[in-house]
């Protein structure tokens, strides 16, 4: 394989886990425009645990994705008295914090980054996307993720059916910080080097793209979202400058035929042969 | 021990604005009774509802149910205290299928964190979806129960409404205009099923405005009127009452 193609399939395997993040937060009703600041937070956690303590990435990574759910924790109790779009607007604001402390403080390299020793390979990416995949999957099939489904459909409702809002709502922000961090943590270790200006708005903005644009009534949503748009823009390289305008042009396509995403229960149910009575009517 | 009280709503009040929606209304359902709540628009009887589920806090008032101070309980206890409610416009999760909807309901029933990550989504062999399933099925529904309820029709949809109330096996059932929109074969269909569950021991609080319905579902009734209770008693003494004429059944009684 290319060097090319190995670096595209590790920023895939990334970002699936990055989008899977940002997912769970969202299958429970709570839009998380801070996916970079928790992703931050894992990348210089791994990067500082391995440089200063000299852990080895088996250790570092575990570690930033624990210490990046408890910070999603935490995070949550301010944020969860908001609602809707200032909701949006305090984790945008987080993220923004996260990178200004970042850049503010020389111990954790300011805004000439970070150089990460320990490497960890191509493999291991897939395998902890792959994992990740399969533990939302699982995720979503428990009840556990059904009251977050509901909360998402009608928070009220829920509540008056015995689910603890504030406690499962707690919980998506704990495992999609969690799961941002270690997306984190590995793109640290994989690209070697951080640097705050990587953890952009733009980056939090994209991945809340992949996640709603990919669907989120499903866990087939962000894989097929992150995979999109970790591919597509680099198919349409050939195409030169035009790319931005033809990828721009998709996206708002796709907001306005399949405004709940690209994969539905109901596109599923189609697919798997459901749904004779909806046909039948 | 038959006419205990389950619940007892004393001397509850709620205002908007100023505005006297619930005022001093008191009742009781005993174990296993059948009270129908009727009134006119307005009247105030799904704010009741939401002042017996929690939604709104009382302004004053008490209620118990089965011996348990409720009245200043968040919704959730409630629910874990014994009652379940359906909503007088369809309150389904529209992103979730009609099993799916059921097992939300046996949420209050679900405790602890290996209640909680056991995976109920796949599995159709398992516990709590073939138990929901079975609920569905005895209530008359024959859907594919893996269909999501937006593609359902509305009966069908008001109907799951009931039955995900009943999945956290509720000592007392609220109902919020069950019959509302449905056709008279679905009207009796749904009566006689309520009548199963009634002979059960589930209790029952019907607001209803079809009196057929409530007639044949309810043993006795509780007729509200700008928020204050005009009459309780049985559905023929309504019937009779001039003031719940006057009030209500005017037009179509005399
Ligand atoms: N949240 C609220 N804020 C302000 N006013 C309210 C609120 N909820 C209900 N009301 C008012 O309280 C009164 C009673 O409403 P309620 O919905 O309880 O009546 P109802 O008896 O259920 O009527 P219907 O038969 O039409 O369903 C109405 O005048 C209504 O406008
Ligand atoms: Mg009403």
């Amino acid at each position: 394989m290319s060097g090319y193609w190995s670096g595209i399939l590790a920023i895939l395997a990334i970002n699936i886990i990055f989008a899977y993040g940002i997912f769970v937060t969202a299958t429970a009703g709570q839009l998380n425009l801070g996916g970079a600041g928790f992703m931050a937070i894992g990348a210089y956690g791994a990067a500082m645990l391995g440089e200063q303590l000299g852990w080895t990435p088996a250790w570092t990574v575990p570690a930033a994705t624990l210490l990046t759910a408890l910070i999603g924790m935490g995070i949550a109790f301010p944020v969860l008295r908001t609602r809707g779009v200032y909701m949006v607007l305090a984790t945008f604001a987080f993220a923004q914090v996260v990178t200004g402390i970042i850049l503010t403080q020389p111990a954790l390299g300011g805004a000439m980054g970070l150089v990460v020793t320990e490497y960890v390979d191509l493999p291991v990416l897939l395998s902890c996307a792959a994992a990740v995949t399969l533990l939302v999957f699982w995720l979503t099939a428990t009840r556990l993720g059904l009251a977050m489904r509901a909360l998402h459909d009608d928070e009220l409702v829920a509540t008056l059916m015995g689910v603890p809002a504030r406690a499962v709502q707690v919980a998506g922000f704990a495992i999609g910080g969690g799961l941002a961090g270690l997306a984190g943590a590995l793109y640290a270790h994989h690209f070697s080097f951080v640097e705050a200006q990587y953890f952009s708005p733009l980056l939090s903005i994209y991945v809340l793209l992949f996640v709603l644009i990919g669907g989120t009534q499903t866990a087939w949503g962000p894989l097929v979202g992150a995979t999109f748009f970790t591919i597509v823009p680099e198919l349409l390289r050939i195409g030169g400058s035009w790319r931005y305008v033809v990828f721009g042009v998709m996206i708002v396509a796709m907001m306005m035929f399949r405004p709940e995403g690209m994969v539905t229960r109901t596109l599923l149910a189609r697919l798997t042969g459901r749904r004779r009575h909806a046909d039948a009517g | 021990m038959p006419d205990e009280a389950l619940l007892t709503v004393a001397g509850i009040g709620k205002a908007f604005g100023g505005l006297s929606v619930v005022d001093d209304v008191s009742f009781t359902v005993p174990r296993g009774g059948r009270l129908g709540l009727i009134g006119p628009n307005g009247a105030g009887k799904t704010t009741v509802f939401n002042l017996i589920s929690g939604v709104y806090p009382l302004d004053a008032g008490t209620i118990t149910l089965d011996g348990q101070a409720i009245g200043t309980l968040p919704p959730r206890d409630r629910v874990l205290a014994g009652m379940a409610r359906s909503f007088q416009n369809i309150r389904l999760m529209p992103h979730l299928s009609a099993v799916e909807n059921v097992m939300l309901g046996q949420h209050a029933r679900a405790s602890g964190l290996g209640a909680l990550l056991t995976p109920i989504g796949w599995m159709p062999r398992g516990r709590w979806r073939r138990e929901a399933e079975a609920l569905l099925a005895e209530a008359g529904l024959d859907i594919d129960p893996g269909d999501v309820v937006s593609s359902l029709p509305y009966g069908i949809r008001k109907k799951i409404e009931v039955v995900r109330a009943l999945a956290s096996r509720p000592k007392l059932l609220l109902l919020d205009e069950p019959a509302a929109g449905l056709n008279p074969a679905e009207t009796a269909e749904l009566a006689r099923f309520l009548r199963r569950i009634a002979d059960g021991g589930t209790a029952l609080l019907v607001v209803e405005h079809d009196m057929g319905f409530v007639d044949e579902v309810c043993d006795r009734v509780v007729v509200l009127n700008f928020g204050k209770r005009i009459y309780e008693g049985s559905m023929a003494g309504a019937r009779a009452d001039a003031l719940v004429r006057e009030a209500y059944l005017g037009a179509d009684a005399a």
